[in-house]
């Protein structure tokens, strides 16, 4: 079992939902966050006076799978998140190994509990 | 729009006779009346001003509402400079070319410049000598007569602002603003207001469903059709995503203010009290109708989208108002019922035939102004009567259907020209990525809510 985060452009996320969607995983958590990376920060201005915001939105992704979804999900992540101008910003994906899975309402463990 | 004065005209012939009968001595007391009347008309027309000044609270409120948080402060922007830029506009040029006189019956040309035309206001009638003639049926003063209709021009105005909304250059919305008070919007307001060929003609708009609501709703849709929209509101498989508005207490407040200034929008275009019955009666008819257009539009969603939609119940009070201000002074408010009802079905159906076409207008502005000033304006020949406080005859539907045609082509196609000069002369769209960031930070490097975000300063 592997847990899947991506960090996503925000305006990502409905592309990447469709396209994992239609890949089968159908399982996710999704978060807003804010962090930087090569992008660096963007220049804002209040009243006249300049100021530097180096903490820019993101979206993250959780998505748990089985070893068999990694690269489905990974592709689909791939495929959708790419804005394919060239342009620095547009994410990441860690994969890591997982210990356990349990669903709450059940008690259910590891593979069947994804 | 003439007769309530009828009252004010007599008081100032009855002094005038007094004095020419007495000779020497004016009655001092009919004096007194007449000055008392003049103060009367003129608070009656700054405080109604006041009010439709206070829509563009209303306008920015709705369409910041409307949109995404992302660009609330290009909104909140725009909606302010809108103003000052018809304020600019249209004491500089607008006002002589839209009530100047004119000998051509198309645009005025005396006293074009900054109010400066000769002119002894209050003066009323036959009394009245001076450049802006048109205006010589309401007793007071040239200054409130100017505020007054400052604050109509800018509505026109900001009525455009919503359907560009999310994705125009800041600097092409400004400009088009100028050049639309300064002189589009003047022209065809002379046709109608300033004495021009289709107030020759009978044609009857009392207090602007076409001259200032469809006008700006002509500028809008052009707007919207040349910019184009935005990104991700049709996708590329048929469906329709909705782009949804960051402030529903926003919108709905923003409604609610406009609500109030169109009791000085609608009742003020008397520009005078006379005996109070016309201001009384035209409050009543365009608070029925802006009633009727809320329960319509709630009906219609609800059997539509099986929801009683808030935006659209917003949309259908707007719609109501935009439907009675044309036949306000002259319908019953028996009539004001059937309008706002016809007002509040229309706009839902508008909306969602304006995104069946792949034109997006953020706010709904054209459906609100644009196709319910048509229809207000057509309501005036079905629903008028001679009785009413608007003492005027009823225009026939061959009358209205050509100052709607004609104001609407002149409008329409001199605003489409003119967007898409200005898309030559260096594009009036914002570039993708800026419109996918926000126009706030892209136009104005600035948030409305910078509290919301974790962030470092440095």
């Amino acid at each position: 079992m592997k847990m899947i985060i991506a960090i996503i452009q925000p305006h990502k996320l409905e592309e990447v939902k469709a396209e994992l969607t239609k890949n089968e995983i159908y399982r996710l958590t999704v978060s807003d966050v804010q962090g930087y990376g090569q992008q660096k920060g963007k220049t804002e201005v209040f009243r006249g006076h300049e100021y530097t915001v180096n903490l820019l939105r993101k979206v993250r992704l959780e998505i748990a799978v089985n070893e068999e979804f990694v690269k489905p999900t990974v592709d689909a992540i791939l495929k959708a998140a790419k804005t394919g101008e060239g342009k620095i910003g547009d994410g990441k994906i860690f994969i890591m190994p997982m210990e356990e899975v349990i669903r709450i309402r059940t008690g259910e463990k590891g593979k069947n509990a994804i | 729009m003439k007769t309530i004065f009828r009252f004010s005209v007599l008081l100032l012939l009855f002094s005038h006779g007094i004095w020419a009968e007495g000779e020497a001595s004016p009655d001092p007391v009919a004096e007194k009346l007449t000055a008392l009347q003049v103060g009367l008309d003129t608070l009656w027309v700054l405080v109604a001003g006041m009010l439709v000044f206070f829509m563009n609270a209303g306008f920015a409120l709705v369409e910041s509402g409307f949109c995404q948080s992302k660009n609330t402060v290009n909104i909140l922007a725009k909606n302010f400079i809108v103003f000052a830029a018809s304020t600019f506009s249209f004491y500089a040029i607008g006002w002589g070319i839209m009530f100047g006189t004119g000998s051509n019956g198309y645009f005025g040309s005396e006293g074009l410049f900054f109010l400066q035309g000769a002119d002894n206001s209050p003066a009323v009638g036959d009394a009245y000598q001076g450049t802006y003639s048109s205006m010589n049926w309401t007793g007071v003063p040239l200054e409130a007569k100017f505020f007054f209709q400052l604050v109509f021009a800018a509505t026109a105005a900001t009525i455009v602002s919503g359907a560009v909304a999310e994705r125009i250059k800041f600097h092409s919305f400004t400009i088009f603003s100028f050049i639309l008070v300064a002189v589009l919007y003047p022209i065809t307001g002379h046709w109608v207001w300033g004495g021009g060929w289709l107030a020759e003609l009978g044609f009857h708009d009392f207090a602007g469903s076409t001259v200032v609501h469809s006008v700006g709703g002509w500028a809008a849709l052009s707007g919207a059709l040349v910019l184009g929209p935005r990104k991700g509101k049709f996708l590329a498989n048929g469906h329709i995503k909705p782009i949804l508005g960051h402030s529903m207490t926003s919108a709905a407040l923003g409604t609610l203010i406009l609500w109030l200034g169109w009791f000085g929008f609608n009742p003020g275009s008397f520009m005078g009290v006379g005996d109070g019955a016309g201001i009384a009666h035209v409050i009543l008819t365009t608070n029925i109708s802006a009633a009727m257009g809320a329960l319509a539009s709630t009906v219609t969603a609800w059997i539509i989208f099986k929801k009683p939609d808030l935006g659209m119940i917003l949309n259908g009070t707007l719609a109501g108002l935009v439907g009675i201000t044309a036949p306000c002074a002259i319908v019953s408010t028996p009539s004001a019922v059937i309008i706002g009802t016809v007002s509040g079905i229309l706009v839902v159906l508008s909306v969602l035939t304006f995104d069946k076409l792949k034109i997006d207008d953020p706010v709904g502005a054209t459906s609100v102004h644009l196709v319910c000033g048509i229809w207000g304006t057509v309501a005036v020949a079905i629903f008028g009567s001679a009785d009413m406080p608007a003492g005027v005859d009823v225009p026939s539907l061959v009358t209205q259907l050509t100052g709607i045609l004609a104001i609407g082509v002149f409008t329409f196609a001199i605003s489409f020209a003119l967007w898409f000069l200005l898309k030559l002369a260096g594009g009036i769209r914002v570039s993708d990525e800026e419109e996918v960031m926000g126009l706030d930070l892209g136009e104005h490097g600035a948030e409305a809510y910078p509290d919301f975000n974790i962030r470092a300063h440095g």
